[in-house]
């Protein structure tokens, strides 16, 4: 009876290798992502909730979720409109040099981030070319959130990018011409008809870009000065902070809160796609 | 149908239990012992090249007199790091590290036989060093004491005494400092530190880190006596070390550690290599690469070198490292109190 019904169901896929194509991805899913998730859970119990609760309210640890948070944030949106700019001139034009400029897009995900780190600080300080422009206009840009959120704009761009230039290089022209020859002005053309075709990549590219962010710690450390004070701590550093001293519960109670917030805002960015895929099909 | 899920979830569960029973199986099996032992010294950042020298002459005297090979394998980092790399299972036979609080946590785990700090003279401390203070050449903020570093506009770089275990020296120094200024005045005391730290521009996880930050920017660098020999040697138009009056003598602490060591049937070897650091040989080499030799009659051989007037209190002035880290640096401590506030 059983194996009848499974054969039914083994039948009606066309595709094969369902069963095992499956197996393989649960195994992995549970090895790399579950497993370490659940050991996070069981060493943060070893808190009483009277401790957790006092631990993820210092003022330190709240400060460090604001910051990591906002300018995760921040960088993740301003890497949404450059990442959007930047591929759409490596998508839509010709010219010469773009292999290699499509080539450098990708040096961030391949610079070990602490190489990163120590050579934007250096960049960014008051002795620094960049630095030193920014401090004519009065911007202190490393040791404070300035040089922090420039950190992460560089290791995110990549992703916004890479999100957005397969959707556009499928992006048909037509769509366009349709809407020039209907009279839609170019403004009007860009807002209604590739906004929403762009419009689920370039969020997954957000949502990538914000959740690196947030998790990072070699680029970061360097050139935000660390200063509590200053609230430059990120949560990556705080978490750094404990496990340095073996402090294993109170790293992974941080890093659950952190878990916690990261998916929540993920879930989000999920939820307004699921929304706009629910609107662009109804046109 | 139900059933189709339910097998599926117990595949689920068994895969789970899979990775479960392969994490464990991958326990490390030991080295191959064709004649040569090889033994793993996991120590600290600053260390290195000093370890790579003293590994040189110790394999030689090994051979010498045991008439048998020995390779000493070295690995470096942070302090801190490096004592969590051992208890998460990093095969070290010893740790050579920055203070004997992280040679503790390791003991509290149980692979280092309690009472490891006996085991070698002055508190298993084979050199020491001293806090310094490293300023630009010409020393143009006239810095020359503590109490220099509180001044308005003075720029202190130093590490995070809750991020590093070296950093902790620093801390305790200046403590150390305002405790003669103010006779014991606590809350003075705590004033002092707290101006100190309101001058501190960027803190570092770590001391190589705030050595990279002083090169771009700051007045006055908080660092080990041994760091900043080097990074003297290394650029000496640059730099140069100013010893305060007052310091905190820092003893970066050795130990076996006694289970891998015992499995590894390198116990003897292990403890030679620890012993043989105290060697006449072993301890001017100490003295050449910055840190300060144990060896009281060794040490006066250096001191070009070292400024042997400064008056330098231990960690036993402050109780021992396990009541400094909870007074000072442990959460709601000193250091969180004149800090976050």
């Amino acid at each position: 009876m059983t194996k009848q019904l499974v054969r039914a169901g083994k039948s009606q896929r066309v595709i094969p290798g369902f069963g095992l194509s499956m197996g393989i991805t649960l195994f992995m899913l549970s090895v790399i992502i579950l497993i370490p998730l659940a050991s996070v859970l069981v060493y943060s119990f070893q808190l009483s909730p009277r401790e957790f609760i006092e631990l993820i309210t210092k003022t330190n640890v709240v400060n460090a979720f604001k910051t990591s948070l906002l300018c995760s944030l921040f960088a993740a949106f301003v890497n949404s409109v450059f990442g959007l700019i930047l591929a759409w001139v490596l998508v839509r034009y010709e010219f010469p040099g773009k292999r290699i400029m499509d080539g450098i897009i990708e040096l961030p995900f391949a610079l070990p981030t602490a190489v990163a780190g120590i050579t934007l600080s250096k960049l960014y300080s008051d002795t620094g070319v960049m630095g030193g422009f920014l401090g004519l206009l009065g911007i202190k840009a490393a040791y404070t959130k300035v040089g922090l959120t420039i950190a992460l704009i560089f290791i995110g761009i990549p992703f916004v990018v890479r999100s957005i230039q397969p959707v556009l290089e499928t992006l048909d022209p037509r769509y366009e011409e349709a809407a020039a020859i209907l009279g839609a002005g170019k403004f009007h053309t860009f807002r209604k008809v590739i906004l929403p075709e762009l419009g689920p990549a370039l969020l997954t590219g957000f949502g990538l870009a914000f959740a690196r962010g947030v998790g990072e710690y070699g680029s970061v450390i360097y050139i935000s000065g660390n200063n509590a004070r200053n609230q430059t701590q990120v949560v990556s550093y705080v978490i750094m902070q404990k496990l340095n001293y073996v402090d294993y519960p109170g790293a992974t109670a941080i890093a659950l809160v952190m878990l916690f917030l990261s998916f929540l805002v993920l879930l989000l960015v999920n939820m307004v796609q699921v929304h706009q895929a629910k609107r662009t099909s109804c046109l | 149908m139900r059933k189709r899920g339910k097998k599926r979830a117990a595949a689920l569960v068994l895969m789970i239990m899979a990775a479960g029973i392969l994490a464990g199986c991958a326990k490390q099996t030991d080295s191959g012992k064709d004649g040569t032992l090889t033994i793993t010294n996991v120590s600290y950042d600053p260390t290195r090249e000093f370890y790579q020298e003293y590994n040189k002459i110790f394999e030689d005297y090994y051979r010498d007199t045991y008439k048998n090979g020995i390779t000493v394998v070295q690995s470096h980092g942070g302090s801190g790091g490096q004592a969590r790399s051992v208890i998460e299972g990093a095969k070290a036979d010893v740790v050579t590290l920055a203070l004997a609080h992280d040679i503790t946590m390791i003991e509290k785990s149980g692979l280092i036989d309690s009472g490891w700090i006996k085991e070698f003279e002055g508190n298993s401390s084979p050199y020491t060093s001293a806090i310094v203070f490293l300023v630009r050449k010409g020393n143009e903020k006239n810095i020359k004491d503590w109490s220099d570093l509180i001044k308005p506009g003075v720029e202190v770089i130093t590490p995070d005494p809750k991020s590093s275990g070296g950093a902790c020296w620093n801390f305790l120094a200046a403590w150390q400092y305002a405790k003669v200024s103010y006779q014991g005045d606590e809350e003075k005391m705590k004033a002092f530190v707290a101006d100190l730290y309101k001058n501190v521009s960027v803190m570092d996880s770590g001391a190589r880190g705030a050595t990279t930050t002083f090169v771009e920017k700051g007045d006055v660098l908080i660092a080990w006596e041994n760091e900043a020999i080097n990074t003297v040697k290394e650029y000496p138009d640059q730099y140069e070390i100013i010893t305060p009056s007052i310091s905190i003598l820092a003893e970066p602490s050795v130990a076996v550690v006694d289970e891998n060591a015992r499995k590894d049937g390198a116990e003897k070897a292990s403890e030679e290599y620890l012993k043989y650091l105290y060697s006449d040989k072993a301890q001017r080499l100490i003295g050449e690469y910055g840190y300060r030799p144990s060896n009281k009659k060794i040490l006066s051989e250096f001191s070009g070198k070292f400024d042997l007037n400064v008056n330098l209190c231990t960690i036993d002035d402050f109780g021992g490292w396990d009541a400094a880290y909870e007074t000072f640096f442990a959460d709601g401590g000193i250091f969180d109190e004149i800090y976050d506030n």
